[in-house]
């Protein structure tokens, strides 16, 4: 039994040394202030490759990537009006241009045929039911089936540009299926060349 | 009983791991807290077992050692996601922003905020002038400590980090930031990066233009990021330090979508300069261009494991949204089973590697998912919500959720389905990536 009694008194003081019941200094510890971002540069863009300065002290700088290709210049002005009735209109989840949107793509390709010095911008667009890269794949996956049918028409790939909106430029900002159908869309922006530039 | 506690007294408290019929016991015993409080109520529990005055004694003793045994139970690393309970803490003497910030960094881990008398582990202290925090429950990890400078905010994120390295034996997220879009009703936004929470936000962008699909550079204050500042969806690169910043990748069609391996030599990222969109990987430098996938689908948000070898996607296989993944050397895709997550999209691998979480659309409805990456069971369906991304700690996801139509942002702890909306920026919040 007295074995048992020392056995227990020693088992409570390392129960009173390792539960704290003795107040140990605080430890103390300096917490660095929070790190400024600075707000991204205005004119950041610079097309060609900037000559190589002093090579960075760490090795991760990535440059810009070759043979970047502008797409929407200032040397073009946009004409959205000159084809908005035309705009397609596509399934839920699909970039298959209807039969009945034919005539809207014929009339897409006369305008540029007649206007031998425009360029074409496609828009595509998304409803709100996907996520947001997914519909941002998805627009562009509309505006390039609808540029494809195009060059099948007979209309030079290099005059037509395509861009996804994916579901940020709704054209209606309801939330039912009819505004739903409206927003998935093509539309169409004729693109004059810049005379005066 | 002397074997018992002679048993504990050899043991290992880290190697515990409830073997011991009589710890199972004692644990179960724990469980059935009785209401006098923490201490008292184990030790009441315990006089029931041995109600002797020796057995008091004892029990004291055991309270002690069994307290650091009481680690290993909320942190088995074979737990199910969505599952798990929360492990109960109660939090006494603070006020005001120290308490909101101890509240809601430990909720988003995995605790419940109970009363004292309820609780496995205690933190007390004070944050007049600044935070002085005191865990107890821990048994040797117990911990006293001071935190000075910078502000109160910041000193409590320090303090509940320490107590979840004391509890949980994993770091902290108190510390580590987020970078979201923030979109006006006109559609355009700003890129912007905030604390985990969403307090203390700062725009890193002025551009005024539909913006997406940030991207953090693992071990940098730097970001890739979606701009139509020039027009068309192009890839920037941002120094957050200088603000400096590059046009990244400004190909005709689509650029988005940028992920950084993550030892930082390699970008994947979505382009449809050959058509439709597809998975594209490069060098650091923008060197090294290479198309990974071929297909007419709507490949989107690539993500990289952890070991760099793979790029997890989304893409379509025969006509069904499916999750891939690819070499990063190239060769064929592999479809991932998604069995019961219809339409999966947006993939997260976690750093340590286990999981993959993703976004699933049933009808109008988004659905956090995760799945273990060697596919051993279904996916596991947690709370509804788009866009996840993984804490460093690979235990905490950030991802938006819609209310009203609105994204706002919202911090998920995986394993407890315990989620709270984080601090949100006047706009439409989403598209959240977490500073690895």
């Amino acid at each position: 039994m007295n074995k048992f009694i020392y056995t227990a008194a020693l088992a409570l003081a390392a129960a009173i040394a390792s539960t704290g019941c003795v107040h140990r200094p605080y430890d103390v510890k300096a917490i660095p202030p929070g790190q400024n971002a600075q707000v991204g540069d205005q004119n950041p863009v610079t097309y060609q490759a900037p000559p190589v300065q002093n090579p960075p002290p760490v090795p991760y700088e990535p440059g810009p990537v070759v043979e970047p290709q502008p797409i929407s210049p200032p040397a073009w002005t946009q004409d959205p009006k000159a084809l908005a009735a035309n705009t397609l209109h596509f399934s839920y989840d699909s970039a298959v241009i209807r039969d009945s949107d034919r005539a809207h793509l014929k009339a897409v390709a006369r305008a540029l045929k007649s206007d031998k010095s425009a360029n074409l911008m496609i828009e595509g667009n998304c409803d709100e039911r996907g996520t947001e890269e997914y519909n941002r794949a998805l627009g562009e996956r509309r505006a390039e089936a609808a540029r494809e049918a195009l060059v099948a028409m007979g209309i030079d790939g290099d005059r037509i540009h395509t861009v996804s909106y994916g579901k940020d430029k709704p054209a209606d900002t309801g939330h039912s299926s009819a505004a739903h159908s409206r927003n998935r869309r093509d539309d169409f922006v004729l693109l004059h060349p810049n005379t005066g530039a | 009983m002397k074997n018992t506690i002679r048993n504990f007294l050899i043991s290992n408290p880290e190697g515990m791991n409830g073997n011991s019929p009589a710890f199972q016991r004692r644990v179960s015993t724990q469980n059935r807290m009785s209401p006098e409080g923490t201490a008292d109520g184990r030790c009441g529990a315990l006089q029931k077992w041995r109600p002797s005055f020796f057995g008091a004694l004892t029990a004291v003793a055991f309270f002690a050692l069994t307290a650091s045994a009481q680690n290993v139970i909320p942190v088995n690393p074979t737990i199910n996601p969505g599952f798990m309970p929360p492990i109960p803490i109660s939090i006494e003497g603070f006020s005001g922003e120290a308490l909101s910030v101890l509240e809601f960094d430990l909720y988003v881990q995995g605790f419940s905020i109970v009363p004292a008398g309820q609780s496995q582990y205690h933190i007390s202290g004070s944050d007049d002038g600044n935070v002085v925090g005191r865990l107890s429950g821990s048994g040797p990890r117990d911990f006293s400590r001071s935190y000075t400078g910078a502000n109160i905010r910041r000193e409590a994120h320090a303090f509940a980090d320490d107590v979840v390295q004391a509890v949980t034996n994993k770091k902290g997220i108190g510390q580590t930031k987020i970078a979201f879009k923030s979109e006006q009703s006109d559609g355009n936004g700003e890129i912007y990066v905030a604390d985990f929470d969403g307090h203390d936000a700062q725009a890193v962008t002025a551009d005024s233009a539909i913006v997406a699909s940030p991207a953090w550079v693992p071990g940098r204050f730097a970001l890739y990021y979606t701009s139509y500042k020039l027009g068309n969806p192009d890839i920037f690169y941002s120094d957050l330090s200088t603000g400096r910043r590059r046009v990244f990748a400004a190909y005709g069609g689509l650029n988005t979508s940028a992920a950084v391996s993550p030892n930082g030599d390699k970008v994947a990222m979505v382009l449809s300069r050959s058509g439709d969109p597809n998975i594209w990987v490069c060098n650091a430098d923008g060197s090294g261009l290479r198309q990974l996938t071929h297909t007419h689908a709507d490949d989107s948000c690539p993500c990289w494991s952890p070991d760099g070898q793979w790029i997890c996607y989304a893409t379509k296989i025969h006509s069904r949204r499916r999750l891939a993944k690819i070499s990063v050397d190239g060769g064929e895709p592999v479809p991932l089973r998604t069995n019961g997550a219809p339409d999966p999209t947006e993939p997260d691998w976690s750093p340590d590697g286990k999981w993959i979480a993703f976004c699933s659309q049933s009808g109008d409805f988004f659905n956090i998912c995760v799945m273990p990456t060697d596919e051993s069971t279904d996916p596991i369906v947690l709370v509804s919500g788009e866009h996840p991304s993984w804490s460093p700690n690979s235990r905490t996801l950030v991802y938006n959720d819609l209310v009203h139509y609105r994204p706002i942002l919202s911090v998920l702890d995986v394993f407890t389905k315990q989620h709270k909306y984080a601090h949100n920026v006047t706009g439409e919040d989403s598209e959240a990536s977490w500073e690895k």
